[in-house]
């Protein structure tokens, strides 16, 4: 895991300020959908290895959540975006 | 037979004596020494017994890989223990304690597991503590703990203080050695921002003890021109006694620095040590290498050390380890220490070199034996001699001291730390750090170079590279011209055959040569599966002496390369970090810091008892005069509330503000209940569930305005719930123009309930309290009188007529001192968090005792709350699969004992009547308990199978923990007022069954 995150808004910050929620991909479906799509969003997670996007919550900071990608075998960060701007923006979080 | 101080020589300043104790005997020694060099110069070369055969040990290096000389620091909470002796700098005054010895160091009993020792091999414990098992709790682990472990935790608390800093630089340089200055000093004199680190004291690391010269002065003082040049820089920070423990993502390093551990009394202003964490754009490790300990019979009595830690001894400390001492060597190294003894005018009675022919300089006078080993040594607790044995003939050759070298081990660990792997080089039969980050880079012996010239060059040219990555012009730095004796290289020897007694290979462990033929022919032979089986390199020194060794010793067992057999992963700590400093400062109050609610000393005023509630003092009840126990306070709490009226501080609650045009629309999908339609100047409660269906948190919801909603969270969820909502507004729902912020300190908040409570708010408030003017479940912002804008509600949690008024935090005391006061002719009365949960719970109102995570809004009797007609909320998908709508679920009942003079306590499980106690026949829990002053007898809150169509059933509450098994009646969950009557201020009518109703 990281050990630093760049916040958009904070600027470089100590992961410690962070708490994460997991996979950012999955997005809550339609209320018409489906059971089975449900059960998928509430219960099943994948465990990639590589790149994967996440949710983290600038917790004792902005108090903004963000979307960070990052490598979960190399810990790399690829980037770290505001989850509503990116999302108001139309940038599909996938 | 004398380990003595030498008359001149050494970095040691002999006009400063310091005085030190070693197992309550007083020594003395000089400023610059180590606690080992001082033990040396005392002649103390017995420093403790080994872990597991109590053998005696001594010194086995200078530095910070020590296995043996590990002792016990200071007195008291300060009382240090598995410290080792070689880098603990000595002070005035300094106590040290020998370990693992009994009755003492000279006997101890213990050292008859030495002859126990063909029954100790490894895997011993594991195979013979098996059975018969009933003999583990009682028998083996309670001998096995007395006997394990080395020195002994002081139960104390630690009177230091600790803490952590960051720090940031262009360059960090781990090592202070040849290399690690060269790297400082070319990247300090072109200005970039340089950290240099170095475990040490004095900064020079392997220049210190070396008798070359350095642009024509001594290594010694070509190393302290450096480091005063370095200090001068204002871009360079010096960081001595400071070690790099850690490399962690994004190139953050983990460092601690001994701030205060070479003074007796440390003084309290500043911290003892301090945890670094350094964030480096670059780093260079000159963290040298580590020189091995031959492996041959015998190779673990005091007196025999490895040859660099002798010249240290030697040339830095100026101390010698013996009168006479011998050298056993398998390259240039010990031909070097050789010199180093003569020249300090100590005897060497022979150099044993396992090689043939080498052209190293043998000292005048110096006797060779070549192609010859050390298969065994003499004496008991100091060498006396050694058996050297060449062409199938011995000799014993008399010494009272052993210089030993099997060659270098670079010092890889951090490189390593992050799941790269370390490469074998078959050249130089070492294993070296791959290329895993272009932002870190190895220099000098860490880099596997073997001369101080090399090292020099290395670390300049590793700065160099930095500078050119950062497109810095370097001024010119020369590397400076070594004059130094010729040394040949090591050729590796694993194990020295014909040990005649055990060949050590940990010593900390005490794992030998046999140990490790034990675990390849029981097939433990995956290097790590050796390592456990055999414990070797689980010691403190984490392998650094032993790892090598044992790797190279395995691979000749096996027939394979040392590069196949590899070696055990390197994790931080490089070395061992005391938990202090890892906790930093917090502790105490500040690890768990203390909340007080804005109405703490009102409470206290008023004689509270407090009760931690989380990180709240929150106030549990009130006593009286001639009150003697919580129950009497609690109790007429209770009555008096029902009675008259009380006053509850509720401050801890979550209180956020939501504001925004969608802010109504956001509410309604995060709770399951409507929340749309909600009046301006109305309160509801209010039900949020997790996506599961179950229910997450519930609290009460105002609207003060069309776009501005002020809603109340239990105490221990609120922050989990602003993260929650903040989760939802960002992520979920982007496009609501809703935002949200806590405001639970802000407030200070105080339920006023009793039937008099309206009589009492009214002589307060300058508003019309009447139940037309200020209905139930009125929330609006109202004006005291006097001039103070609050926030009144009126909700109740207790069943009674109930107001609950906020005032901002830094009024709350007066507002509550005042409503006192006025209170007082009503006989008003503080009550507290017992006589709260009693009202609640005859109430049958829920907390998270019910709401347990495992609860639907249904389980707990709201099931008509849910809005399902509304399109969308969090929960409602999955609040309609089969499992959770099953008929038997838990559901939230009342329970009644049979006999009053029974009480049902939480925690325990139902049955049905004559049911066998089991899993199977379990029926539910108790979820909440207490004496009900109102009706006088004990009642409680269940979660049961099906409850609600089991009304009047006798059910059985079972805990056999508690030894309680008895009949109880299942009843509605509200016991007190099911009508809602008193809500209004009117007298309770007699109650009857009814259906459980939503609480407000």
């Amino acid at each position: 895991m990281a050990s630093l995150i760049s916040c958009p808004h904070c600027g470089t910050r100590p992961k410690e300020e962070f708490s994460i929620k997991g996979d950012a991909t999955r997005m809550r479906p339609s209320p018409q959908a489906p059971a089975e799509v449900w059960h998928k969003f509430v219960f099943i997670r994948d465990n990639p290895k590589g790149r994967h996007k996440e949710f983290w919550h600038h917790v004792l900071g902005c108090r903004r959540w963000l979307v960070v990608e990052r490598d979960t075998l190399t810990h790399e960060v690829y980037g770290v975006t505001d989850a509503q701007q990116a999302l108001k923006a139309g940038e599909a979080v996938e | 037979m004398t380990g003595s101080r030498l008359s001149s020589g050494g970095l040691v300043d002999r006009s400063r004596s310091l005085s030190f104790t070693f197992d309550g005997k007083t020594l003395s020694g000089y400023e610059g020494d180590t606690l080992a060099s001082a033990l040396i110069a005392n002649d103390q070369l017995l420093v403790g017994r080994s872990f597991k055969y109590h053998r005696p040990r001594g010194i086995l290096t200078a530095g910070s890989a020590e296995p043996n000389a590990l002792v016990t620091l200071g007195r008291g909470g300060r009382t240090e223990p598995n410290t080792r002796a070689t880098v603990a700098e000595l002070y005035q005054g300094l106590e040290a304690r020998s370990q693992n010895r009994w009755p003492s160091l000279e006997w101890d009993v213990g050292s008859l597991n030495s002859l126990l020792s063909p029954f100790l091999g490894a895997g011993f414990y594991y195979k013979t503590f098996m059975w018969p098992k009933a003999f583990w709790e009682k028998v083996y682990e309670p001998f096995i703990r007395m006997a394990a472990g080395l020195g002994r935790l002081e139960m104390e608390a630690d009177p230091d203080r600790y803490e952590k800093a960051w720090a940031h630089c262009d360059l960090l340089v781990v090592g202070a050695g040849p290399a690690g200055l060269m790297a400082a000093l070319t990247a300090g004199r072109a200005g970039l921002r340089v950290i240099l680190a170095d475990e040490d004291f004095r900064l020079g690391g392997s220049l210190l003890p070396s008798m070359a010269s350095v642009d024509g002065a001594k290594a010694a003082d070509f190393a302290a021109t450096t480091v005063a040049e370095l200090q001068s820089l204002g871009n360079v920070t010096l960081m001595p006694r400071t070690t790099v423990f850690g490399w962690y993502d994004d190139m953050v390093f983990g460092a601690v620095e001994k701030v205060q551990k070479h003074v007796a009394v440390p003084s309290h202003d500043r911290p003892v040590e301090r945890l670094w964490r350094i964030h480096a754009h670059h780093a260079v490790l000159a963290t040298g290498a580590i020189e091995r300990p031959l492996v041959f019979g015998g190779n673990d009595k005091p007196g025999i050390m490895t040859a660099s830690a002798t010249s240290t001894y030697v040339n830095r400390y100026g101390v010698s380890p013996g009168d006479r001492v011998a050298v056993f060597t398998n390259g240039g190294t010990g031909y070097r220490t050789a010199q180093d003894l003569v020249s300090a005018g100590i005897q060497v009675t022979a150099i044993v070199d396992t090689r043939a022919g080498a052209d190293d300089r043998v000292p005048d006078g110096v006797r060779v034996v070549r192609s010859a080993g050390v298969v065994d040594t003499q004496g008991r607790k100091r060498l006396g001699s050694i058996i050297v044995e060449r062409a199938g003939f011995e000799e014993e050759i008399a010494c009272d001291a052993l210089a030993m070298s099997g060659g270098w081990t670079p010092t890889i660990h951090l490189a390593c730390q992050r799941g790269a792997k370390p490469v074998w080089s078959e050249e130089k039969q070492v294993f070296l750090a791959p290329d895993s980050d272009p932002r870190l880079t190895l220099a000098g012996a860490a880099n596997g170079l073997e001369t101080l010239a090399e090292a020099l060059a290395d670390g300049a040219a590793k700065a160099f590279a930095v500078l050119a990555k950062l497109e810095r012009t370097a001024s010119g730095t020369d590397v400076p011209a070594v004059e130094e004796a010729r040394s040949s290289v090591h050729s590796p020897v694993w194990y020295v055959g014909g040990a005649r007694s055990k060949a050590f290979v940990d010593y900390q462990n005490d794992v030998h040569v046999k140990d490790l033929a034990l675990a390849q022919r029981e097939a433990y032979s995956s290097v790590e599966l050796s390592k456990r089986y055999t414990t070797s390199g689980m010691a403190t020194d984490q392998g650094k002496i032993a790892n090598q060794n044992a790797t190279g010793i395995i691979a000749a067992m096996r027939g394979i390369s040392p590069g196949e057999v590899g070696l055990s992963t390197y994790r931080p700590f490089y070395t061992p970090v005391s938990l202090g400093v890892i906790a930093g400062t917090s502790r105490d109050e500040h690890g768990r810091p203390v909340r007080r609610s804005p109405l703490h000393a009102w409470a206290e005023k008023n004689g509270a008892t407090f009760v931690e509630a989380g990180l709240w003092y929150r106030s549990s009840y009130f006593l009286k005069p001639g009150e003697k126990t919580w129950r009497e306070a609690c109790d007429r709490e209770v009555l008096n509330v029902r009675a008259n009226a009380g006053l509850c501080d509720v401050s801890t609650l979550g209180k956020i503000e939501v504001k925004g045009p969608d802010a109504a629309e956001f509410l309604n999908r995060l709770y399951c209940n409507a929340m749309l339609k909600l009046p301006v100047g109305k309160a509801r409660y209010g039900l949020m569930l997790r996506e599961d269906g179950m229910v997450h948190d519930d609290g009460t919801v105002s609207r003060l305005a069309e776009d501005h909603f002020f809603l109340t969270t239990t105490t221990a969820m609120a922050a989990e719930v602003l993260s929650h909502m903040e989760y939802y507004a960002q992520t979920q729902w982007p496009d609501l123009d809703v935002t949200m912020v806590s405001v639970s300190d802000q407030w200070a908040q105080m339920a006023i309930a009793g039937p008099k409570s309206r009589a009492i708010l009214s002589k307060i408030v300058d508003a019309d309290l009447s139940e037309e003017g200020f209905p139930f479940l009125a929330a609006r912002e109202v004006m005291l009188k006097g001039g103070l804008a609050a926030r009144l509600f009126r909700i109740s949690f207790s069943g009674e007529l109930a107001y609950e008024l906020a005032v901002p935090a830094g009024y709350g005391e007066a507002v509550a001192d005042l409503v006192m006061s006025a209170g007082a002719e009503h006989g008003i009365c503080a009550y507290g968090l017992e006589a709260l949960n009693v009202l609640r719970i005859e109430k049958g109102h829920v907390t998270h005792a019910e709401l347990n995570g495992t609860v639907t809004p249904d389980d707990a009797g709201f099931g008509k709350m849910m809005a399902m007609q509304k399109p969308d909320f969090v929960g409602k998908q999955l609040s309609s699969r089969f499992g959770l709508t099953a008929a038997d679920r838990l559901q939230l009942v009342g329970l009644k004992p049979v006999d009053p003079k029974n009480d049902i306590r939480t925690g325990a499980h139902l049955l049905k009547e004559g049911a066998k106690p089991s899993m199977a026949n379990d029926q539910g829990i108790v979820t909440s308990n207490c004496f009900s002053p109102t009706l006088q007898h004990p009642i409680a809150l269940a979660l049961l199978k099906s409850g609600r169509e089991r009304m009047g059933e006798t059910i059985v509450v079972f805990d056999r923990l508690r030894g309680d098994e008895f009949p109880a009646v299942v009843c509605s969950p509200v016991f007190v007022d099911p009508e809602n009557a008193k809500l209004k201020g009117e007298p309770a009518r007699p109650a009857r069954p009814a259906q459980k109703e939503a609480a407000e």
